[in-house]
């Protein structure tokens, strides 16, 4: 394969507490040299002058809808989504039709993966038998065949003596559990979150105690059966600061934000936009600030998109009708960057952190790195660019964001993923 | 009035609802003669659809547009998350096709007028859209304590009930304040939902705290299936908390008056004497309903309307 040099460009790797100008050799899919001012004459140049080179940006929490859905994703799709995103690794969850829940599963995503993926595609199997949160599936031959981590993302498990012991058997067999945390007899029918926006609406709410709850018993369950938990998507204060308690009492605990939940508040409902309607729903301006604050204390350890693709004719009707979710690939980056580095609540390197090496450490996946020898993922992006996302540039089958129109700075304009381009300028080239 | 749709209360001007008041006012007069109809909207289609069972709201839309001279459709039609078929935006899509001129809707779901309002050119007057908003309703509720009182400045209304599921209570909540009376209300710790202080109400712990000293006395219908369903235990226990007795009205001003959107639930959150009562303005409030969706009617399907006087001349010819 031909030698890849990025030149002339400032590397921010986290992973090695690196922040400053730095040229990139890559050979054979590996980071061969890391070094000021490389002199290489024989490898194709991309001149990284006035950019960035991170770690490839990998995002633990994407829904691809393939198999069963193909109309709203696929793994083609979104992948491509990912690219254009500056995501070089996506962790698919497992519901869907079938969902991931058995060898054969895994192998059809890992066929689909090889066949159509143009980023790593790191699979998660259901925790339970068709996520209904009565009987483990088999952990050890999932992990066996390429199963990242285990979940049943979306279908909370309710029985808190099935959870005790998926904690304990995932424990034992070494695999990560994310956890959607909801108490669906508190959400109910809830569409929004429950507060002055929901009345004003006329909205069946979710109060956050749905999600605080179950946070809280899987704390105490982990705690007691010393397993370890991953909390996604966390969106409340209160939640924020039952995390917190956990960590400092030596809970094993990492967690996760979504753009969304540190962007946007309930407000955003108004208008009964249905592109505002996600599970966990957007909450209030304090838990917004709370989430921000998680992250800055590292409460919240990662970022992640929960890339979850509908159609534009499932949307578009009546608010409670609408399914829940919003794409978010291809906004991560220019959302971390503009709420977070530029609004002065994390530094780069912490933002960059958080979308790189925690997720891998979360996931216990070699990424996230730039040290010679790694994979040769890579983002660049241009932090000085500035532009309104529209929505004709999106790569995702689907459509249902809130932030077309919105001006975002900082964007990816390179994406590599084992020392092959895939994006660049803007463009998915894979 | 210069707009497309009614669709909340909350965006009408303090102006505008005059202007459907003051415009009902006449309206009412023509009714109450033997001969009931004026020529307003001869020739234009109003169509009635209701996605949720109602009697008396879309007896009143049809009564009032016939009055108007309209033709009018009735349609009915369950739509839910449990029946799949033609989406609602479709549904519309059709009657346009046919040149409906205007667009009575009732939905279950809170927005589905927002919804539709913004997506088709006619006018859309929403006749109550899940637990947001019944502006008709508040409307003919202004319209007849106004009747009643001279006034709606400094008037006491206690709102009494399922404040959480109610859309009556709402646009109640937004009317009443921006023509400057104050809004109580109470009813089960379970059914008064949050943030509905922020919307300009206070909030009473009992009935009675509520009862005080109010002009305006509202109770809403209460759903029998919320019984049972954890948000009070027993019917018989909720009329004995909150149900409105001629002992209870007494707490309320001597000249107060009673009001109940219908269909009323006696033993349950009205007590037949009071229902019966001389206080009770239940029937009235029936018959203004009319007058005011037909001043609503007329406001927004006649553009170029010619002043409401000059209606009332050519109903005379």
């Amino acid at each position: 394969m031909k030698r890849l040099l990025i030149c002339g460009g400032t590397v921010v790797d986290p992973s090695q507490g690196l922040e400053g100008p730095r040229d990139i050799l890559i050979e054979d899919g590996k980071i061969l040299a890391l070094a000021p001012n490389l002199d290489v004459s024989d490898a194709e140049t991309w001149d990284a002058k006035g950019l960035h080179a991170l770690p490839g940006l990998i995002d633990m929490h994407v829904h691809f809808r393939e198999p069963g859905q193909e109309h709203k994703e696929t793994y083609a799709s979104g992948t491509r989504s990912a690219a254009l995103g500056g995501v070089t690794s996506v962790v698919p969850m497992a519901n869907t039709n079938p969902i991931v829940e058995k060898q054969a599963d895994l192998k059809y995503a890992s066929y689909l993966a090889q066949d159509q993926a143009i980023v790593n595609v790191f699979p998660v199997a259901a925790a339970t038998v068709g996520q209904k949160g009565e009987e483990l599936t088999e952990y050890a031959d999932l992990k066996e065949n390429g199963a990242i981590a285990l979940s049943d993302d979306g279908r909370p498990i309710m029985n808190g003596a099935v959870m005790r012991r998926v904690l304990e058997y995932s424990a034992m067999v070494g695999l990560p559990l994310l956890l959607h945390e909801e108490d669906t007899n508190l959400s109910a029918h809830g569409s929004m979150h429950e507060g002055y926006w929901s009345t004003y609406l006329g909205l069946p709410g979710i109060p956050p105690a749905a999600e605080e709850v179950m946070i809280a018993r899987d704390l105490i369950l982990a705690d007691e059966t010393r397993g370890s938990i991953h909390i996604q998507h966390v969106s409340t204060s209160r939640a924020v600061d039952l995390i917190r308690i956990g960590k400092s009492r030596g809970i094993r605990v990492t967690a996760e934000a979504t753009p969304h939940h540190f962007t946007l508040t309930d407000e955003a409902v108004r208008g009964y936009r249905t592109s505002a309607k996600m599970n966990p729903p957007l909450r209030t301006a304090r838990d917004r600030e709370a989430v921000i604050e998680g992250l800055r204390d590292g409460t919240l350890d990662l970022i992640a998109t929960d890339h979850a693709p509908h159609t534009r004719h499932e949307k578009e009707q009546e608010f409670d009708l609408a399914p829940f979710g919003i794409i978010g690939l291809e906004t991560l980056f220019p959302l971390t960057y503009t709420q977070l580095v530029l609004a002065g609540h994390l530094s780069l390197s912490e933002a960059i952190r958080k979308l790189t090496i925690e997720p891998a450490r979360v996931l216990g996946l070699e990424k996230g790195s730039l040290r010679p020898g790694a994979d040769a993922d890579l983002t660049l992006v241009d932090l000085s660019l500035r532009r309104v996302y529209t929505e004709a540039e999106i790569q995702s089958k689907s459509r249902n964001t809130p932030f077309i129109g919105t001006e975002l700075q900082g964007w990816p304009v390179g994406t590599i993923v084992g020392g092959k381009v895939v994006m660049r300028e803007r463009s998915v080239v894979g | 009035m210069d707009r497309k749709d009614l669709l909340d209360i909350e965006s009408l001007s303090a102006e505008e609802i005059h202007e459907i008041l003051d415009t009902a006012a006449p309206f009412k007069e023509i009714f109450m003669r033997s001969v009931k109809r004026v020529p307003s909207l001869r020739g234009k289609t109003v169509v009635n659809i209701f996605f949720e069972p109602s009697t008396r709201t879309r007896t009143s839309f049809e009564l009032a547009a016939k009055r108007l001279s309209a033709d009018v459709i009735n349609i009915a039609s369950e739509r839910s998350s449990f029946v799949k078929g033609e989406s609602l935006i479709d549904t519309f899509h059709t009657l346009l096709a046919m040149k409906a001129d205007l667009f009575v809707m009732r939905h279950s779901f809170a927005g589905a007028c927002h919804f539709l309002a913004e997506r088709i050119p006619v006018p859309i007057i929403n006749a109550g859209d899940g637990a947001h908003a019944h502006p008709t309703q508040a409307l003919l509720d202004l319209f007849t304590i106004r009747e009643n009182k001279g006034t709606l400045a400094g008037l006491e209304v206690a709102i009494i009930g399922d404040i959480t599921f109610s859309r009556v209570a709402r646009s109640n909540i937004w009317a009443l304040t921006k023509m400057g009376a104050n809004v109580r209300v109470t009813g089960p710790a379970t059914l008064v939902p949050r943030g509905i202080e922020e919307m300009g109400a206070r909030v009473c712990r009992r009935l009675e705290e509520a009862l005080d000293g109010a002009d305006v006395v509202y109770m809403l219908r209460i759903q029998k299936e919320r019984q049972g369903s954890h948000f009070f235990p027993t019917i018989r226990e909720y009329y004995h908390l909150f149900g409105l007795t001629p002992d209870r009205l007494a707490l309320a001003k001597p000249d107060a008056i009673v009001m109940h959107p219908g269909p009323m639930n006696r033993g349950v959150e009205i007590n037949d004497y009071v229902a019966d009562g001389p206080a009770a303005r239940i029937h009235d409030q029936v018959t203004n309903g009319v007058a005011v969706r037909m001043a609503v009617l007329f406001l927004l399907a006649t553009p170029q309307r010619r002043d409401v006087a000059e209606e009332l001349a050519a109903a005379g010819e």
